[in-house]
């Protein structure tokens, strides 16, 4: 316990040890987080959610920060609606059980880049006869646009870009952007925009809401994918997944490995022989193809890849290093008289032979943590991740799919490659920083 | 077996014929033959009785002694102790067996682990040995640095091996050995790895600790300049065999064997006119233990060696002395 707290202090004298840890522990912070505030069926539900859960967002939108960065300002998305009071709604009664609903909300729109849609979401109750609406949008110009007029089902959605009357009535393919600026002109037109809906409802309990949803060009803190899904979502989740893919593997494998080089040091004979002989014939196994046998064949659940990892890792060359050196260990006068005075095998395994071991053992297990997270991305990337899991490497593969980079969406691959980047700089430079620290005392084992 | 019992109750270790063969294999299968590190070693120990196993290195001296701890399996013969024959003995009982019998090591340094410290070094045997209440260990590990010395017990317990000298890591090993409080005590060479200054501090605990707790101790050694300290008979090995048995005066002072007179003779003292003198070493090398001469071992490099007999027969124990057994033809009775 005293060396391992020496070593921390001594680690603390690098600063790339410091940038390292600390990293380390943002990573595990923002793991915690992630895992407290989004539940896990919460984020398989998101991730695995289609339309009805993700109407609100743009497709393929890069983050709204760029816009600080840019010189060109793209259209930030926002939805707002009747329920939390966001759109202005006045019902005033008239004749007869009907009632008049004056619904309005103005926007500040000052960007350089139309936005992608406008929808209207309306939800009504009626027995009989519908309500009817009518719509108009009122420019920075004061010109007034009459967009529609339609009687509501219980559930009606409006989208500006589908509605061939507007099109023909704008004289344009492209509705958005005529509405967006000056007539025959090409640059949007900035200030203060209007959406005026009047309706009219005919029944004494008819109700009628809406919720307007303006799809820009950029959104949120991460951008979204071509299934308009919130990419800080699979980001977030991605860092517990990664680190526990990593930390388990890597422990699993570091572990198992030494404990199964001990095993067969020790015992010699056929134990020794046969391990040696599964390290040699998994030492010519082709290791990814395996995995991908595995992932196409058995099952692409992530415990499956793990435990298949763990065992594929566990017979390589670092059971020969380590048994070379349980063997030299094996010898030591130390052992002879703790087998004069009766410790079992196993105890000698565990309380003689494996502690000579620690110090080579923590370098390396911090230092192949990022080789498994980016064998689990890897994995993703070719098809292999989990189904269910939102992780980096299924961003990475469903920007692929969809061609983000010949399409210019350089977000959709830059945000999870660079935390990649960061997750595994920051795990090899405190394993460097540990090697100098453990393997000066290596020289006497 | 010449050597006479009288009484058979007091009898500790007794070792009947005992054999250990080292199977030499040829790219790891095909037996090609045997190291005969113990060819036929015979004798008896009573309790409270020191003993010390003079010979040179390769002689078979560490292979007896791995055989009596139980460390080695014999090829045959019997080790018996305290009525138990070790090849007949179970696991559980071999545990046992172990606890009775204290390992003090020759090198001080490498028997420590170094990832221990003092206390987790002496706890271990009391761990092993079933001792399930920490203050017990605790009270016991005191008590034994006490028996070797170390005082006081706390400047030492957090400590580890190298930032003891050699003095106290051997002190350390014998408290090690002792705490199970053996009957037993097997040395291999406590002292050769030691400062001359230190090695009579050693040798005289060990004696103190013999007469204390009357133990039965076997000295391992190849320096007959240290035996004298405290063992009461000699026996000494060579080629694997046991080729004389005496009591330590007796036999310094009248060595039978020509191997023993030669050993003798090579035993420096620190005195001046030593340096001038020529001392007559037997020619030769120790033989091959694959396949050792036929007959006596050492008649190849025996001055007074007998053509026809000594090279023709193993010779049986001799005793030209009472008490003084010898392997030599030369004490042939007439």
């Amino acid at each position: 316990m005293n060396t391992l707290r020496n070593s921390f202090t001594k680690l603390l004298q690098y600063p790339s040890a410091i940038a390292g840890l600390l990293v380390v522990f943002l990573l595990v912070g923002v793991a915690a987080y992630t895992m407290i505030t989004i539940p896990y069926s919460e984020a398989i539900r998101l991730w695995r959610g289609g339309e009805e859960v993700w109407y609100q967002n743009p497709r393929f939108a890069p983050p709204a920060w760029i816009n600080y960065f840019s010189s060109k300002k793209y259209s930030e998305s926002f939805a707002v609606s009747t329920f939390d009071e966001q759109i202005f709604k006045k019902v005033t009664p008239g004749k007869s059980d009907t009632a008049t609903v004056e619904m309005s909300y103005e926007f500040d729109f000052s960007y350089d880049e139309y936005p992608q849609e406008m929808l209207f979401y309306f939800t009504s109750s009626f027995d009989e006869k519908q309500p009817f609406v009518s719509i108009e949008l009122l420019t920075p110009d004061d010109r007034t646009i009459r967009i529609a007029n339609f009687a509501l089902g219980n559930e009606f959605t409006y989208r500006f870009s589908q509605d061939e009357k507007l099109r023909a009535k704008l004289r344009t393919e492209d509705v958005i952007p005529a509405l967006f600026s000056l007539p025959d002109s090409e640059v949007p037109l900035k200030g203060k925009y209007k959406v005026l809906i009047t309706g009219t409802t005919f029944e004494p309990d008819s109700t009628l809401d809406m919720e307007f949803v303006l799809h820009g060009q950029v959104f949120g803190l991460a951008g979204t994918d071509h299934a308009r899904r919130d990419l800080t979502l699979p980001l977030l989740w991605g860092v517990p997944i990664a680190l526990a893919f990593g930390l388990i593997a890597s422990m699993g494998t570091s572990i198992l490995t030494m404990i199964i080089a001990a095993v067969g040091a020790w015992y010699g004979g056929w134990v020794d022989e046969l391990i040696q002989r599964i390290t040699e014939i998994n030492l010519v196994l082709p290791f990814l193809a395996l995995l991908i046998m595995i992932g196409t064949f058995y099952s692409r659940s992530i415990w499956v890849i793990l435990g298949a990892t763990i065992l594929l890792s566990i017979f390589t060359g670092a059971i020969k290093g380590y048994r070379a050196i349980f063997l030299q260990v094996k010898e030591s006068m130390y052992i002879e008289a703790a087998r004069a005075y009766g410790a079992s095998s196993p105890r000698i395994i565990f309380f003689y032979l494996i502690p000579r071991m620690i110090p080579l053992l923590i370098p390396s297990l911090v230092q192949s943590i990022p080789a498994f997270v980016f064998l689990e991305a890897s994995l993703a990337v070719i098809g292999l991740g989990d189904p269910v899991l939102p992780t980096w490497g299924k961003i990475i593969q469903d920007a692929q799919s969809n061609g983000a980079l010949y399409k210019g969406y350089y977000y959709w691959i830059l945000e999870p490659a660079s935390l990649l980047m960061v997750t595994g700089l920051g795990f090899a430079v405190l394993g460097f920083a540990l090697d100098r620290i453990f393997n000066p005392k290596l020289r006497d084992v | 077996m010449t050597l006479k019992t009288e009484e058979p109750r007091e009898i500790l270790l007794s070792i009947r014929d005992l054999h250990v063969w080292y199977e030499l294999r040829r790219f790891g299968f095909g037996r090609v033959g045997s190291v005969k590190a113990v060819d036929g070693v015979s004798f008896e120990l009573a309790e409270g009785e020191t003993v010390a196993v003079v010979g040179e290195s390769g002689c078979g001296k560490s292979s007896l002694m791995k055989t009596i701890l139980g460390l080695n399996i014999p090829t045959s013969g019997d080790v018996v102790f305290d009525g138990k024959n070790l090849s007949q003995l179970n696991n559980k009982d071999m545990r046992s067996y172990r606890f009775e019998v204290g390992y003090v090591q020759q090198d001080p340094y490498s028997a420590l682990p170094p990832f221990m410290n003092i206390e987790q070094i002496l706890e271990e045997p009391l761990i092993i040995s079933g001792v399930k209440n920490k203050a017990e260990r605790l009270d016991r590990i005191r008590k034994v640095m006490g028996e070797v010395k170390l005082h006081p017990p706390e400047d030492f317990l957090t400590k580890f091996p190298h930032m003891l000298s050699g003095g106290q890591q051997q002190r350390i090993v014998i408290a090690r050995a002792m705490i199970l409080e053996p009957k037993l005590i097997v040395a291999d060479e406590p002292v050769s790895m030691l400062d001359a200054s230190v090695r009579v501090e050693i040798l005289k605990l060990l004696h103190a600790l013999q007469e204390k707790y009357n133990l039965t101790v076997i000295y391992i050694t190849h320096d007959l300049s240290t035996v004298k300290y405290f063992s009461a008979r000699i026996f000494v090995m060579y080629a694997g065999n046991l080729i004389e048995k005496g009591e330590t005066r007796r036999l310094l002072e009248n060595p039978l064997h020509p191997y023993t007179m030669a050993l003798l003779a090579a035993t420096s003292d620190p005195d001046a006119r030593n340096a001038d003198s020529f001392k007559e070493v037997p020619p030769g090398e120790p033989p091959s233990l694959v396949n050792p001469p036929k007959g006596c071992r050492f008649h190849p490099r025996c001055s007074h060696s007998m053509p026809g007999l000594c090279d023709e027969k193993f010779p049986p124990d001799f005793e030209p002395e009472p008490e003084h057994f010898v392997a030599c033809w030369l004490y042939q009775p007439k």
